[in-house]
């Protein structure tokens, strides 16, 4: 294919003649993605905090969570220069006097999972629920829109704390140190807007002229959703996701603030904020560090989802 | 609304009511004795069954009755009746700010298209938009508290205490609508009536006023309203954090000790704005924009 | 007397990521008051910049006038400073644009949009300007127009929409309206009613009428004069009639042979002009067309020809072709019959064929 593409365009050139571009809708979108700086350094962030938190237990200098024999508490980081440093510990320990470069690299581990997991979840289920009750309408269609018009006006977060608060204290919320419940409680709180987006696609699409005659060729409604609904709903749904992966890390993260999210003493960013901020005054770069890692990571989802916002954005095609 | 209200009762009863463990077990090492447990089970109506329960609670609401905070002794809508007022006025506070500051932003900077004022408005933008407010928070205290000692750290009541809380939390509104100002301008600078306007000699300060701004505005005026909505809902997490005696406060003190009449009253509350909200949207549309009626 | 309107050497550029678009390259020409002109040609051969030129609403980051002079009245528009442009605009030139729903503001009454104009350059209060408006609204046969006149765009039907823009254009008398594809965005039998209108407006007021199209048709029955458009040049210069009668330029040919016409055999096939337009950032040396024209020979491909005069035709008719010009193969062509070399035809139907892509996937996202 790529020879038949340089030799049209040479013979274009030849003839002094405009000739449409070749890319086709993916390959044209990955460029332009990979021409926009920011999303470029946001897919570097993001990948390497991944590898950070796979590799976690090979680059950890200490256990997070096993608390020294003489413990050397609150101290801060190497650089700050202040009298409480401790040359064992680059960044500083916490109140318990652990390692808080171990902990926040461990930290990595939990915010990734909470990122990619659910938000896997929350697709699965919400595409397939949203594109059946698009395609097929009907009583499911219907009762779709009943039941997101109640999630809805529930405020997300607040949403999400009353399911993870009720059931913390249960069996079910201590599996994984909270981590099920957590997970479960997002899935429950996503999925709804993400069945109604790819119903609102399906809706758009399933009135164009190549589902029927898709359709008209007898195909079968799962083929024709899987082979022709699907692709062509896929880039909103893919910028949605690029934002919902961040929007759970932050879900966990607030959650563990408030107390309710991962259970202590495994690390989290939100769950070393909510340690440390009674000693802010004191020993405040236990709580900084934290923070500056949930903003690099946000961010650098946030550049990335812009990114492929932008790219995938038909209207700015020339 | 009504309906989507009673589903929002019903779904939150029930998470209530499957929770395990219950408001009188605060105190683990001294679990209070069975009689009690029983004497309060009856007070408060918890030996029910539990349909008979929802349709008490029903009832009552109906009446304006929200029962009696479990953990704090006291009816719910005294509570609420102090609460609200803080959360009110910061909320307040905030859009004001917002507006304030995001408008002004998104029309300069889509006017300075590319130039440093474009730049740094995106910038705080998508910083605003990202970085969740209780971080945000904590770099604003390492600042202006702890380095500078500008302003206290907690409580409420004189104006420096009202600062920080109402910045914080203008700032994700202020980027959120900052940002939707500036598309809004761009989109409508582009449109085809505006190198109409200008073929008839209008100045172009003329043009930006009087034709465009007028047609950029209706978007962001629309989404005020789920903007307010917005802060007043999220509020609770500025209110912890800064020990602000609102609603949102009190709220998570709720749901943290399972307090069902008050997490009940406080998510009729919200849903409630939030569902207003949502339907001031169309009734912005319908009166800012001449193509479209409402039927009323 | 001079010319209302002289237009000489105009070059109008767009400086975009990929290269230099030579939108408008070269284009002279004149407009007597009280005159009607048509500009004819393909989209993007550069009829619409040329007027958008002439009012220099051309959007400066991409666009710029870069060469040429605009007499107005005795006055040149490009060395004009801003506020005169604006003082011009409007007021002795005025403009209808192509699609009414989008070239009027939907959240201003039109009385508002009309007495803007009036407002601004007549100095009209408030009071003089509604009465004026609802005069012109009249002149345009809007029925009820005291009615009507603060309504929105939207409560009016496309027709009508015109018609207000059309009287948005006349409100200050302008000596000259450049009217850009009036007639494209409406159903047929409106169109003949809007041509009409103009057609008597330009007869009652002697308005002067740039009069732009791709639509033959409608500047056969409206305009004196015509200019043939083609890659950003003039190609044909002439009287309606003659040009009709007596083309003599093989892209004018191609464009009266791909009309379908009443008093044509049934079995006569339209022949369509094969072939791509020109890129306009890296355009062939030679003549603009000669890719796609069946007659072409060598010389074409070599060098441009000028626009001149052309033998066996009126006196003030100019073609830009070797083929027609004195002394070229085509002078004594019957351009009815003679189809030219259709094994030409058909090797330029290849070569379009080759470096046309195929499109990949569906209608994306």
């Amino acid at each position: 294919m790529a020879t038949t593409a340089s030799t049209a365009q040479e013979r274009a050139a030849e003839l002094n003649v405009l000739a449409r571009k070749q890319r086709s809708l993916w390959g044209d979108a990955l460029y332009r993605l990979m021409r926009n700086k920011a999303a470029v350094g946001g897919l570097i962030v993001i990948v390497t905090a991944f590898l950070v938190a796979a590799l976690a237990p090979l680059i950890a200098p200490y256990s997070p969570i096993e608390i020294p024999q003489n413990p050397a508490s609150q101290m801060e980081p190497l650089w700050t220069g202040s009298k409480y440093t401790d040359p064992r510990y680059l960044l500083g320990t916490d109140f318990l006097g652990r390692d808080i470069v171990s902990r926040l690299i461990y930290a990595s581990r939990i915010s990734m999972i909470v990122g990619f997991v659910p938000t896997a979840i929350v697709f699965g289920l919400g595409v397939t629920v949203g594109m059946t009750a698009g395609f097929f309408g009907g009583w499911l269609d219907q009762a779709l829109m009943r039941f997101t018009d109640i999630i809805y006006a529930f405020p997300d977060f607040l949403f999400l704390l009353i399911i993870v608060a009720s059931f913390r204290n249960s069996p079910f919320g201590k599996l994984l140190d909270g981590l099920l419940l957590i997970f479960v409680a997002i899935a429950i709180v996503g999925w709804v807007g993400v069945a109604r987006l790819t119903r609102g696609q399906v809706l758009a699409l399933k009135e164009r002229e190549f589902v029927e005659a898709a359709r008209s060729v007898g195909a079968t409604p799962r083929r024709i959703m899987a082979k022709h609904l699907l692709p062509n709903a896929l880039a909103p749904l893919i910028v949605t996701a690029a934002f919902a992966v961040p929007g759970a890390i932050l879900g966990e993260a607030t959650l563990s603030f408030l107390g309710v999210g991962i259970i202590p003493p495994t690390p989290s960013w939100g769950q070393m904020i909510n340690e440390g901020f009674p000693l802010f005054a004191a020993n405040p770069w236990a709580v900084l560090l934290p923070a500056i890692c949930i903003s690099v990571v946000m961010l650098a989802f946030t550049f990335v989802g812009d990114g492929l916002r932008d790219a995938l954005d038909p209207r700015m095609k020339t | 609304m009504i309906p989507t209200l009673f589903f929002v009762a019903l779904i939150t009863f029930a998470l209530a009511k499957a929770a395990p463990g219950s408001p009188f077990d605060r105190n683990p090492d001294k679990p209070p004795r069975q009689e009690t447990i029983d004497r309060w089970n009856r007070f408060y109506g918890l030996d029910k069954p539990v349909h008979e329960q929802f349709i008490l609670y029903l009832t009552n609401v109906a009446k304006f009755d929200f029962g009696i905070s479990v953990v704090r002794q006291r009816p719910v809508s005294d509570i609420i009746g102090n609460g609200f007022p803080v959360t009110a006025q910061l909320g307040i506070q905030a859009l004001l700010l917002a507006l304030a500051v995001s408008l002004p932003l998104g029309v300069i900077s889509a006017l300075r298209q590319n130039t440093m004022v474009d730049y740094g408005s995106l910038f705080f933008a998508t910083v605003g938009t990202t970085i969740p407010s209780f971080v945000m928070a904590i770099f604003f205290i390492y600042i202006f508290a702890l380095g500078l000692h500008l302003f206290p750290i907690t409580g409420w009541g004189t104006p420096q205490h009202m600062v920080m809380p109402t910045v914080i939390l203008a700032l994700g509104a202020a980027a959120f609508l900052a940002r939707i100002t500036r598309a809004s301008m761009l989109e409508a600078i582009r449109q085809d009536y505006v190198r109409t306007a200008r073929s008839k000699g209008l100045r172009e300060q003329v043009v930006i006023v009087g034709h465009v701004l007028k047609n950029a505005m209706i978007p962001v005026a629309t989404v005020v309203g789920p903007a307010a909505a917005g802060l007043i809902t999220g509020s609770f997490i500025i209110e912890t954090f800064f020990s602000v005696p609102g609603i949102g406060r009190e709220y998570v003190r709720s749901i943290l000790a399972l307090d069902y009449p008050v997490i009940m009253a406080t998510t009729l509350l919200y849903a409630f704005f939030i569902i207003v909200a949502n339907l001031s949207v169309d009734l912005v549309y319908g009166m800012l924009d001449p193509r479209i009626k409402v039927a009323k | 007397m001079a010319d209302l309107l002289e237009v000489t050497d105009l070059h109008t550029q767009f400086f975009t990521r990929d290269g230099v678009v030579r939108a408008v390259d070269g284009v002279t020409f004149q407009v007597a008051a009280g005159e009607t002109l048509g500009i004819v040609g393909e989209s993007g051969c550069g009829k619409s910049v040329t007027a958008l030129s002439l009012m220099r609403l051309i959007p400066q980051p991409p666009g710029k006038i870069v060469k040429g002079s605009i007499m107005f009245d005795g006055q040149d528009i490009l060395k004009m400073d801003d506020d005169d442009v604006r003082g011009i605009r409007g007021n002795n030139i005025a403009m209808i644009f192509q699609d009414p729903m989008t070239s009027l503001n939907p959240v201003l009454t039109i009385s508002r949009q009309i007495s803007e104009a009036l407002e601004l350059h007549l100095k009209m209060d408030k009071s003089e300007a509604r009465k004026r408006t609802i005069e012109l609204l009249e002149l345009v046969n809007i029925p009820s127009a005291k009615k009507r006149v603060d309504d929105y765009p939207h409560q009016f039907s496309g027709g009508m929409r015109q018609r207000v823009m059309i009287a948005m254009a006349l409100s200050c008398n302008p000596k000259l309206i450049l009217a850009d594809e009036p007639t494209t965005a409406l159903d047929v039998t409106i169109q003949a009613q809007i041509l009409d209108l103009l057609k008597n407006l330009a007869r009652e007021f002697r308005t002067a009428f740039i009069l732009i199209t791709h639509d033959l048709g409608v500047v056969a029955g409206m305009t004196q004069r015509i200019n043939v458009m083609y890659a950003g040049r003039i190609v044909e210069k002439a009287d309606t009639v003659e040009l009709f009668a007596n083309p003599k330029m093989p892209y004018t040919w191609g464009l009266l042979r791909s009309i379908p016409r009443l008093d044509e055999s049934r079995k006569a096939k339209l022949v369509p002009i094969e072939g791509l337009p020109p890129d306009l950032i890296a355009p062939p040396p030679g003549c603009k067309f000669e890719p796609r024209c069946q007659y072409r020979r060598d010389v074409c491909k070599e060098k441009e020809p000028e626009l001149k005069h052309i033998p066996n035709s009126k006196s003030d008719h100019e073609a830009r072709c070797w083929g027609t010009q004195e002394g070229g193969w085509l002078v004594d062509t019957d351009w009815k019959r003679e189809i030219g070399d259709t094994r030409l035809l058909e090797a330029i139907k290849q070569e379009t064929a080759s470096v046309t892509a195929t499109p990949e996937t569906p209608p994306g996202a």
